[in-house]
């Protein structure tokens, strides 16, 4: 049914952290090993050895540059599906395919069904869909359905490829319909925000911007420039000093 | 957008056969051409050839097409589905009254009922292809007011074109090719004036979304993409980021007025002021013009519209 269900009081997404994210990429390529083997398994991809290297991946990071000189920044900017509570990328399947769950929110498309017409993915103002050519069928992120509820994995591993990765804890994983969890309240005190509130598809992700500049900062004493070496000493002291360099 | 051969012939050619459909049964409908083998064969044969051709090759773009039944089933909300819905629903009754039309001869309420059902759906069915593309709101370029009358005033042109060449063709008598020629006329200048009217608007009105706005980084400043998530290339940047040139948009904008709606118009006009065999080809070379025309315009609907997908590769506005 792409008919959206009524909203559910579960809503688990992702915040990300711009201000901490450093742009390693190491999200992504969990995401890519994760999936290759889980949920919507494969991640197909098109001559991975040649040229034209091309596949399917559900997480990709970007590098923006923000603002001019000294105020400027620069922003790794990871994104993947936003689990949208109005998503137009569900209401417009043919087929039923895809579907966003009661029970959490989170968006799927069924392989079993999914025709390959693509215009769900013209219908995600975020390119969060990929189409896996050889399976012919519409791939996305799961959200890592086939972590977050296996019991077969230890209580802490029950989170998405992606956060269990992070190397920077960048990345955190929780229910945004409940005020009181941590990722709630981490949206509200660092002023997460929603990607294109413009298009109302009304994401549950959402992204914590860079913090502001601490005062003082890049005025840590160190010259602008660095001072010519000095030429090496003669006599005793410069035989001294090729002896403790070698 | 990735301007894809078989969504423009399918759009195309959907298109012109629901025009051509629609005219022939509000014809037969209100008894202004008289049943018969000749019309019925080519007239609603070429009409359900079209309409046939078109929704065959949108399967073709399908990644699993022997699943496409199932596009059927969630007509409650989407367009796409209900445009499947219409299409096969749009048989029904074309599909009696080109029977009846060509083989027998039906009564009045036979072809009064059957006529207009024919050509509600027709209707129907064009509007919700319109629909598929109005609803998208990542695209500007299709999100707005201009894009269903478009269709639907693109689709009635091309079809009465059709019609009227078929018209010359096989049943010159009567008073029937007369109204058709001037409807047609009107349709063309119709759509002359709507797309004229889409061009402006897109041209003048910037997209709500920017590079600001899709990463919410718009309070450092202007943003712009340092560094692409990969080397090569992949479903988004083939799919969604295609650019035409601002020369050659223009240069083919050009060719659609022309071949869509000035040359039709005028090789139209001359059929109607001059009658006789010369009317029968200039009829024909209307109608070939503009659906040739029409297959531009596309074209052209799909290359200039751009997704907001492209602001995350480099795109500063959608
Ligand atoms: S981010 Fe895109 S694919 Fe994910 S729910 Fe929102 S609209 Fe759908
Ligand atoms: S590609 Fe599959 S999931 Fe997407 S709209 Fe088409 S049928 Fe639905």
């Amino acid at each position: 049914m792409t008919s959206l269900p009524p909203p559910s009081a579960r809503k688990l997404g992702l915040v990300i952290d711009l201000d901490v994210c450093v742009g390693c990429h190491a999200c992504a390529v969990n995401c890519k090993e994760w999936n290759a083997a889980g949920h919507s398994a494969p991640l197909t991809d098109l001559d991975p050895y040649g040229a034209n290297a091309n596949g399917v991946w559900f997480n990709r990071v970007h590098s923006f540059e923000a603002g001019e000189g000294a105020a400027s920044r620069t922003v790794h900017f990871p994104k993947s599906c936003l689990h949208c509570e109005e998503p137009a990328c569900v209401t417009v399947c043919p087929t039923g395919a895809s579907y966003k769950r009661v029970e959490d929110g989170i968006v799927l498309v069924n392989p079993d069904t999914c025709i390959g017409c693509k215009l769900c993915s013209w219908a995600c103002p975020y390119g969060a869909r990929e189409f896996d050519h050889d399976a012919g069928v519409m791939k996305k992120c799961t959200l890592c359905i086939d972590r977050i509820y296996n019991e077969n994995l230890e209580e802490a591993d029950r989170v998405p490829a992606c956060v269990s990765t992070c190397p920077a804890s960048a990345r955190h994983f929780g229910d945004l319909g409940d005020p009181g969890s941590a990722v709630s309240r981490l949206v509200a005190e660092r002023g997460g925000y929603d990607l294109m509130p413009e298009m109302c598809y009304k994401p549950v992700n959402k992204y914590l911007p860079p913090r502001q500049r601490q005062c003082g900062a890049g005025h840590d004493g160190a010259p602008s420039s660095l001072a010519a070496p000095e030429p090496a000493p003669g006599g005793l002291l410069g035989w001294l000093d090729r002896v403790l360099s070698r | 957008m990735h301007p894809a051969a078989s969504v423009i012939f399918f759009t195309v050619s959907s298109g012109a056969g629901y025009g051509l459909l629609a005219t022939l049964a509000l014809l037969a409908a209100f008894g202004l051409i008289a049943p018969g083998l000749g019309l019925g064969l080519a007239g609603f044969g070429l009409a359900l050839a079209l309409v046939t051709a078109g929704l065959l090759s949108s399967t073709f773009h399908l990644g699993h097409p022997e699943r496409a039944w199932r596009a059927l089933t969630q007509w409650r909300s989407s367009w796409l589905s209900r445009e499947g819905v219409a299409a096969v629903v749009t048989y029904v009754p074309a599909g009696l009254l080109a029977l009846l039309f060509t083989f027998f001869t039906p009564g009045p309420g036979a072809r009064l009922v059957l006529g207009l059902a024919t050509a509600a759906m027709a209707v129907l069915t064009v509007y919700s292809t319109g629909m598929i593309y109005r609803v998208l709101k990542p695209v500007h370029q299709w999100h707005n007011a201009w894009v269903v009358p478009g269709y639907l005033v693109l689709g009635a042109a091309t079809g009465l074109l059709a019609a009227h060449a078929l018209l010359r063709a096989f049943a010159p008598e009567g008073s029937a090719p007369a109204i058709v020629g001037i409807a047609a006329l009107a349709a063309v200048a119709a759509g002359f004036l709507l797309k004229r009217g889409y061009w402006a608007f897109i041209d003048a009105t910037p997209a709500a979304s920017t590079a600001e706005t899709a990463t919410g980084l718009g309070a450092f400043g202007r943003v712009r993409l340092l560094e692409a998530p990969h080397t090569g290339t992949n479903f988004l940047m083939q799919e969604m980021g295609y650019r035409v040139a601002r020369k050659h948009a223009a240069r083919l904008r050009l060719i659609a007025q022309l071949a869509a709606f000035l040359l039709p118009a005028a090789f139209t006009l001359a059929a109607l002021l001059l009658g006789g065999v010369a009317a029968s080809l200039l009829a024909i070379v209307a109608a070939a013009l503009g659906i040739l025309g029409v297959a531009v315009e596309r074209w052209l609907f799909f290359a200039e519209a751009k997704h907001t997908v492209s602001l995350y590769y480099g795109a500063e506005r959608a």
